[in-house]
């Protein structure tokens, strides 16, 4: 494998990757952890609260279609919120490191 | 080689004359079968003609598996929606709400939910570290030939569980849509994309998975505007008449039972809206989550599509326009359900298929003017093309994640190793799809007549317990490595498909009896009061109804004795119990957390140099990028 030449361990090491890595894992799993929980609040609401789900809120219209519909719009926010940070955030220090690549550890 | 795909078309058309031919009975007219077929045929020409322009430009493995990396962003988003709507996806969900509403619609968010998991911590990292497969991840830092056989194992496990249930439930319900047999359809369905992926590799795969899910989307849309527009596109307005329909309100209470004696009409209709008229274990309901959200990441013919695109950026975007668009069809999905409750109703969608499968075509035919009328027959047809192709996308893209498990992981990886020259692999690859499409194809033909409903969810199932704990700690935690993957993918497959062998999905000859006994005595006796009050009476447009009642109990007595008639003598399920061990229809919740416990204590308990020397430059290049090819 031609990746021998990098020196992995010092790009692993420079500031701008440790900086890329902090903010990206933290975000992340941020989201990945609230998105999982909000997502299990539909099959645990519907199985252990269905009162809850039965109260009506317009027309017929109940808590439980509301919801389950709230699960499209928050899987797509969070989709649109990623992609905004990816492009606007994470891509940049990417390309910072990436262009710097074969200096850093000279 | 030039004139082949000629001689192909004209092949595929021939068994589909064949097919025609035998075709009698299936829900479209006789008269409008060509329709079916002139639509379908059109797609196989437009399909094939790309397999001809992609043979072309398929010569090395770089191009058979992954497209030359030269799927764009938006192309790959609509092939992952083309290979993740299979049948199941998009005739059985609007099913299950035109049977059981709320719970049906419920039950299609975690098909959506799971592609989160694959956006934000799988398909940049993958496309980044990969190369072709599931094994190229794992290979990276830990031990190449060992992990490379887990994981093809794994890939071809998840595929066949996946593929099987494809098999047999598209020949199926093909034959209910145009009257096909069973066999005729599996093999048309396994040769044709045998075609495509054996001649266009990945390029022509890609396409074929974009021109179904393009012609799903299309229809899905043109039904939903029919089904909304009467209601002037209000959403309260329109979910109102589902309440106040008669055929809705029967349905729940037939579903209720005596728990629907005090309940108003307006009640019943309510209920519809409601939650528990289908999935009545909460805690099944969160483990089959667990296996949704966990084993789409998992599913190596889904990971593969993300090595199609050229960079990590484009794996990004090719998720959230699958996300869009898968997303945007289940929305859809809840019209088509609720549409066809109300306008074909759930007692006459039952009556055809038990499991609402025909929901979809049913509303089609219904919306373009009825059973009787051309343009409703139209409808039909092309409904019944749609999932025509949509099997065979989907199949498709499965055997080509199969093959690629056995010719590029086991055969290349494994056994020739450096050996294997460029001309060698791709002529490996091209065996390992027709290897692969010939198992499908005797397993489609062996499994007749079985129950594989529950086979897809044992495939999310064990992607969930088994591959993504050995992607997700390869990928992000430095202590991974190879004893621990190992043992957890042997740990989580096998829980959960030992777990899925003990559960309710199987049957319990001790169990069902009674309950089929019980229908066809209640039908009996149902038989002998019917035919007394066709006797009595004399008025012929009274004795109509009669006789369709008679008609339906017979059925039914049909389908009971014909179940206790294949019991048999038997007393013991297949793993020799009378009855459950485990009483949820899902493992995930036991299988996925014992996946990931097992990598653990594997990686903890064993030091691996390799894997700790590799971690630094793996965790550095999944998320930059350098050096990806």
């Amino acid at each position: 494998m031609s990746s021998r030449e990098m020196n992995w361990s010092k790009i692993r090491a420079d500031s701008r990757f440790q900086d890329l890595h902090r903010k990206k894992s933290l975000f992340l799993w941020g989201l990945m952890f609230f998105s999982v929980l909000y997502y299990f609040l539909l099959p645990v609401g519907a199985g252990y609260f269905p009162e809850l789900f039965k109260i009506k809120v317009w027309g017929v219209i109940n808590v439980g279609i509301l919801f389950a519909l709230s699960e499209f719009i928050v899987a797509w926010s969070i989709a649109w919120i990623y992609a905004r940070k990816a492009n606007n955030e994470f891509d940049i220090l990417t390309k910072e490191i990436v262009e710097n690549a074969h200096r850093i550890g000279d | 080689m030039t004139r082949a795909p000629y001689y192909l078309v004209l092949g595929i058309l021939g068994i589909l004359s064949i097919g025609s031919a035998f075709a009698e009975g299936g829900a479209v007219a006789e008269q409008y079968k060509w329709l079916t077929f002139e639509v379908f045929g059109a797609i196989i020409a437009i399909t094939m003609y790309i397999t001809y322009w992609a043979a072309k430009h398929t010569h090395t493995t770089h191009e058979f598996y992954a497209a030359g990396r030269s799927i764009s962003g938006l192309q790959n988003g609509w092939a992952i929606a083309g290979d993740y709507l299979s049948a199941a996806s998009f005739l059985g969900i609007a099913g299950l709400i035109s049977l059981y509403g709320y719970d049906g619609f419920m039950y299609s968010v975690g098909w959506l939910v799971a592609y989160i998991t694959v956006l934000l911590v799988i398909a940049e990292p993958c496309r980044n570290i990969g190369k072709y497969t599931l094994g190229d991840i794992l290979a990276f830092r830990n031990h190449p030939k060992t992990s490379k056989t887990v994981a093809a194992i794994s890939t071809i496990t998840v595929s066949t569980f996946y593929l099987t249930a494809q098999m047999v439930g598209g020949a199926v319900l093909i034959k209910t849509l145009i009257g096909i047999e069973y066999e005729v359809s599996v093999i048309g369905v396994g040769v044709l994309m045998l075609l495509y992926v054996v001649f266009g590799g990945m390029i022509a795969t890609t396409w074929v998975q974009i021109i179904k899910a393009v012609l799903l989307v299309v229809a899905s849309i043109l039904l939903v505007i029919l089904v909304w527009a009467p209601y002037g596109f209000s959403f309260p307005g329109y979910l109102q008449e589902v309440v106040n329909n008669v055929g809705v309100q029967a349905q729940v209470k037939k579903l209720l039972g005596d728990a629907a004696a005090n309940m108003s009409a307006a009640e019943l209709g309510q209920r519809f809206l409601e939650p528990g008229l289908f999935l009545k274990d909460p805690l099944d309901q969160i483990s089959l989550g667990m296996a949704l959200v966990f084993g789409t990441a998992g599913l190596p013919h889904i990971l593969m599509r993300f090595f199609t695109v050229p960079t990590a950026k484009d794996a990004r975007l090719s998720v959230i326009w699958a996300m869009a668009i898968i997303g945007g069809f289940y929305v859809l999905t809840l019209f088509l359900g609720t549409g066809a409750a109300i306008y074909v109703g759930s007692a006459n969608i039952a009556a055809i298929d038990k499991g609402g499968n025909m929901a979809g075509p049913l509303l089609a035919q219904y919306l373009g003017g009825g059973p009787n009328s051309q343009l409703g027959n139209l409808f039909l047809a092309f409904v019944a093309a749609v999932a025509f192709a949509t099997i065979v996308a989907v199949v498709a893209g499965l055997v080509l994640a199969a093959a690629s498990a056995m010719a590029h992981d086991i055969y290349v990886g494994v056994i020739r190793g450096e050996r294997a020259t460029p001309r060698e692999q791709v002529r490996a690859a091209r065996i390992a799809s027709v290897l692969v499409g010939a198992l499908a194809i005797t397993v489609g033909i062996l499994a007749k007549g079985q129950n594989v409903a529950h086979l897809v969810a044992l495939a999310f199932a064990v992607a969930a317990s088994s591959n993504l704990p050995a992607v997700l700690l390869t990928l992000y935690w430095k202590r991974a490595n190879t004893v621990g993957i190992v043992s957890g993918m042997v740990l989580g497959s096998v829980t959960a498909i030992g777990l899925v062998m003990v559960s309710p999905n199987m049957t319990y000859p001790m169990l069902v009896r009674p309950v089929q006994e019980k229908v066809v005595a209640t039908a009996e006796s149902k038989l002998v009061a019917l035919q007394t009050a066709l006797a009595k009476t004399t008025d012929l447009a009274a004795q109509e109804p009669i006789k369709k009642d008679i008609l339906a109990q017979e059925k039914a007595k049909k389908t009971a004795q014909g179940m206790l008639d294949s019991l048999g003598k038997e007393t013991k399920s297949i793993v020799g119990l009378e009855k459950p061990w485990f009483t949820l229809k899902n493992p995930g919740i036991i299988s996925i957390p014992l996946g990931f416990l097992g990598v653990l204590l594997g990686s903890l308990l064993f030091r691996e140099k390799r894997a700790e020397e590799m971690w630094e430059e793996l965790y550095v290049r999944q998320n930059t990028g350098i050096h990806a090819h």
